[in-house]
């Protein structure tokens, strides 16, 4: 029987335990220079493992084309515009790979002394000025490992601060454009949550909110510009009526990409916030991770910083956990380093004036497409757009399956959930005129097709190896390992 | 583009905001640079670090031969500059490599079900905590002091917060395991986990099959939690446990100074709805071709906003793809191989020394150090090239002039003769 019967970019690509064979594979250990020790009688035979049933055994052959085999199957920035509102999919600069793999950064161990760790204090401390400037606070923790970890350490640093006055208060105000990530923190931080509505523009309702802010409300936790791609132009009266009351106003950051050079959260009001190093500041996304989520914060929240701080002497850098104010450790460690490389290196190619020249190459993309779709798709606000811009169509599902034909990734789907049929788009400010103009128009042909042939339309993606994927039998009865 | 738009600068694009909100200053933020000066920077940076030692270092992280493949793999933009798998049409490469992932995960620790990854051990600790509490219906932790010290700050800050009492208790001054008449003083009907990690922070193996029968006769769940991962290629897995939180660094994960590293939360079966984070699962394409896809998303934050198992949102994909590939190289044999050569180097080194615990260890054990100080055998070492262990006091007072050893596989026959040497062995 003839097995392949595809070319191999699209051919059924056996998973590694399918093509195992007894005694296949891929490494090669140095001879062992001391001598060899019974694990039965060193661990107790009862500790000892048979071996593991179905692991992989294939050579370092089999590994190399699988992996590359599967990698053929992704849509990726490297291929295209990935235009995924909120996401900020902009190009992943190969030099900050290279200099994560320096040898001396990569192989530090954190426990070895601080004398032998010197050039990673440095790079830390470097990172932590860098982020105060662009957000206009006075001090960051780069510790926290992803966006919703900087949000949970964020809601947590506002129960220390409020404990210390004595009152940690109950609640939390989260706008109802929020990412779902937003409520959930609170929640963990041991806060309840109070939704407040968006207004006619897409913006707080500043009058709504008014009212609700009393003594028990521990803080506001804003997204600026919103999930909406539009400022929320009233948050220095929105900082005014959370602080007479004695709340505090958490920004999340993951919008930066818009703000960076042209206006600094910590001028206004912003009492501390967080970044995704991920997004505005070009770290991979990997498929999903790793990220990184550092906090930054005005002075009178520094003393209440996660464990353990960066501390400077004559004789150098060390780390510091002599502070009985601290909320306490986020982590082990001292957050993802390796990705604080990147962002720093991001930070140096750009310069003050570059990431400023960014954030309005950023702006300029978002609303040209606004400007070359708003007569073919309904903008869902009319509210000026920053750095992206959401549309709204009952087909939004379908319309992004159709995307993938014309050789794009789709927009963010059905976000945020206030706009019903979202088409969220973030082109952010790395793509050229001639990706952006090509994406508008297969945007606006697939309209063309929702009316005259929308089985096409429903039916795609038409042009991928793997045809539409049934999500609802996935869920319906999981099947979440191989099983044989 | 401007013209297009209707303005005349690039000013203009933000010309909206009210002039309280606007920065019109310039970033102090030097000029941009070069890549060459970029490289140069960090290259300077790099030198300043520990450079070309050899490392006795564990506790956590853990000096492991890279293959070179793992990083051709992950170098390759397909899967370095994609999003989370989302959009399954484009995302197979990615899902495929997670569910092999979730399915080698669960052969390893003996779960039923494994999700996409957490950001680390010390972080999918606390969430398998807080699993526990929900699956128990109780608000008590348990936890041994004889895991992660660190790991347990983090426990604390995430319980802390909620209300959540932990309880800590003690480890058997002889074994180095864990002090089951401790455990029991603990452990009551309202203790919703109790949490042990094996081979623990002194580098021991401990008896969890007893443990698991101690938690289980009150009704409590048992949380297993490894940091060594290479210890699963001879450790029987945690079969009795109810959940096993992980940190896979020791699978090709650089040690870049403490991140980032990939944790895992596997568990059994019966649990998966109160597992939380990303989960990929097996389904079928419109043609009826195996295709996979993100599952069970009813579980997470951006469906069921605050009441979610968890806030966390992305996996660590890109590391935990290295710890695939390289479960994939090693494999059945190179893992058990890899493992035995650990065994072997630590107990090379760790017979020679006066060791403070007499239970069994794996590739770390705890070394008394007589009438020297362990600051003075480190600054001998360090004149070797040698960084040498962790000094225990730090984090445990009662145990001082004690380091904490680490022998993998990288480890030389010279430089454990050197230590043996410096601790006047």
């Amino acid at each position: 029987m003839i097995k392949k019967v595809r070319p191999h970019p699209t051919q059924n690509e056996a998973l590694l335990f399918e093509t195992s064979s007894p005694g296949k594979a891929g490494y090669q250990l140095p001879e062992l220079d001391v001598p060899a020790v019974d694990p039965a009688e060193a661990l107790g035979a009862e500790h000892v493992r048979e071996e593991i049933p179905d692991f992989p055994e294939v050579s370092e052959v089999d590994v190399i084309r699988h992996f590359t085999r599967l990698s053929t199957w992704n849509y990726a920035i490297d291929l295209g515009l990935y235009p995924l509102g909120s996401c900020t999919m902009k190009y992943n600069p190969r030099v900050n790979e290279a200099v994560a793999r320096t040898e001396g950064l990569m192989w530090i161990h954190p426990y070895q002394p601080d004398a032998l760790s010197q050039g990673a204090f440095a790079i830390l401390a470097d990172l932590e000025k860098a982020l105060a400037e662009i957000t206009g606070m006075d001090a960051v923790t780069l510790q926290p490992a992803a966006g919703a970890h900087g949000e949970l350490t964020g809601i947590l640093l506002v129960r220390a601060a409020l404990e210390a006055q004595g009152n940690a208060r109950k609640r939390v105000i989260v706008p109802d454009s929020a990412h779902g990530t937003n409520p959930a923190s609170v929640r963990m931080a041991g806060y309840e949550v109070v939704n407040v509505a968006s207004n006619d523009r897409g913006m707080l309702d500043v009058d709504a909110l008014a009212r609700m802010v009393d003594e028990d409300i521990a803080a506001i936790m804003i997204t600026n510009p919103n999930t909406l791609g539009v400022f929320e132009e009233h948050i220095a009266e929105v900082a005014r009526i959370l602080h007479s009351k004695g709340a505090l106003v958490y920004m999340d950051g993951a919008n930066m990409n818009a703000l960076a050079g042209i206006s600094r959260p910590g001028d206004y009001g912003v009492d501390l916030m967080h970044l995704n190093l991920h997004k505005t500041f070009s770290t991979p996304h990997g498929g999903g991770g790793p990220g990184s989520g550092p906090v930054a914060v005005k002075k009178p929240i520094e003393p209440f910083l996660p464990l353990p701080r960066l501390q400077h002497a004559p004789s150098g850098w060390s780390w510091n956990y002599d502070r009985p104010q601290s909320m306490g450790r986020v982590r082990a460690f001292y957050g993802n380093f390796g990705v604080l490389v990147r962002a720093l290196a991001y930070i140096m190619a750009h310069g003050g004036d570059g990431l400023k020249r960014a954030t309005l190459d950023a702006l300029l993309n978002a609303n040209y497409l606004r400007k070359l779709l708003e007569s073919h798709y309904e903008i869902a606000y009319h509210a000026p757009s920053m750095h992206e811009c959401v549309f709204r169509h009952a087909s939004t599902g379908a319309i992004a399956k159709r995307l993938i034909d014309y050789g794009f990734h789709p927009y963010t789907v059905s976000f945020p959930l206030i706009v019903h049929g979202a088409m969220m788009i973030e082109p952010t400010e790395t793509e050229s005129k001639q990706e952006l103009d090509l994406f508008a128009d297969a945007l606006i042909s697939i309209a063309q097709e929702v009316e005259e042939n929308p089985e096409v339309v429903l039916a795609a993606p038409h042009s991928t190896r793997t045809t539409k994927v049934d999500e609802v039998a996935a869920a319906r009865k999981p099947i979440l390992k191989w099983r044989g | 583009m401007l013209d297009t738009i209707g303005v005349s600068s690039l000013e203009d694009l933000y010309a909206h905001l009210p002039e309280d909100v606007r920065f019109h200053g310039a970033l102090n933020i030097p000029f941009g640079k070069s890549e060459y000066e970029i490289v140069d920077y960090f290259r300077a940076r790099g030198g300043e670090n520990a450079n070309q030692h050899a490392n006795f270092l564990g506790a956590g992280v853990y000096h492991h031969y890279r293959p070179v493949l793992v990083d051709a793999v992950v170098s390759r933009g397909e899967f370095l500059t994609s999003y989370t798998p989302y959009q399954a049409e484009i995302s197979q490469g990615t899902l495929t490599a997670i569910f092999e992932f979730q399915t080698m995960i669960c052969q390893l620790t003996g779960m039923d079900v494994a999700n996409a990854s957490m950001y680390d051990g010390s972080t999918a600790m606390p969430e398998a905590a807080m699993m526990a509490m929900r699956i128990a219906g109780r608000n008590n932790i348990a936890v041994a002091r004889t895991v992660h010290p660190e790991y347990r700050e983090v426990l604390g800050t995430y319980t802390r917060h909620q209300g959540v009492p932990v309880k800590e208790f003690e480890y058997d001054p002889e074994s180095g395991q864990v002090d089951v008449e401790s455990l029991a003083q603990v452990l009551d009907e309202t203790t919703a986990a109790v949490i042990i990690q094996s081979p623990n922070f002194f580098g021991v193996v401990e008896d969890s099959k007893q443990i698991a029968e101690m938690a289980h006769a009150k009704g409590a769940l048992l949380v297993y939690v490894f940091t060594e991962a290479v210890s699963l290629g001879l450790l029987e897995p945690p079969r009795d446990a109810d959940i096993v939180a992980g940190e896979l660094q020791s699978f090709a994960i650089a040690p870049s100074y403490g991140g980032p590293f990939a944790g895992i939360l596997a568990c059994k079966e019966k649990y998966v709805r109160q597992l939380p984070g990303r989960l990929v699962g097996e389904t079928k394409d419109a043609n009826g071709n195996r295709a996979f896809c993100l599952t069970l998303a009813t579980r997470e934050q951006h469906i069921r906003r605050e009441k979610a198992t968890s806030n966390i949102c992305t996996n660590q994909a890109l590391i935990a793809l290295m710890a695939t590939v390289f479960m994939a190289l090693y494999g059945k044999q190179g893992l058990r191989e890899l493992a035995g050569q650990n065994l072997a180097k630590a107990h090379y080194l760790g017979e020679r020394l006066w060791r403070r615990f007499n239970g069994p260890y794996f590739n770390e054990f705890v070394a008394a150090t007589g009438v020297q100080s362990a600051e003075e055998i480190n600054r001998r070492l360090l004149g070797f090239q040698i960084v040498g262990g962790l000094p225990l006091d730090r984090f445990y007072p009662e145990l001082g002039n004690s380091v904490l050893l680490c022998c993998t596989e990288m480890a030389s026959r010279a430089d454990m003769d050197a230590v043996a040497e410096a601790f006047g062995a």
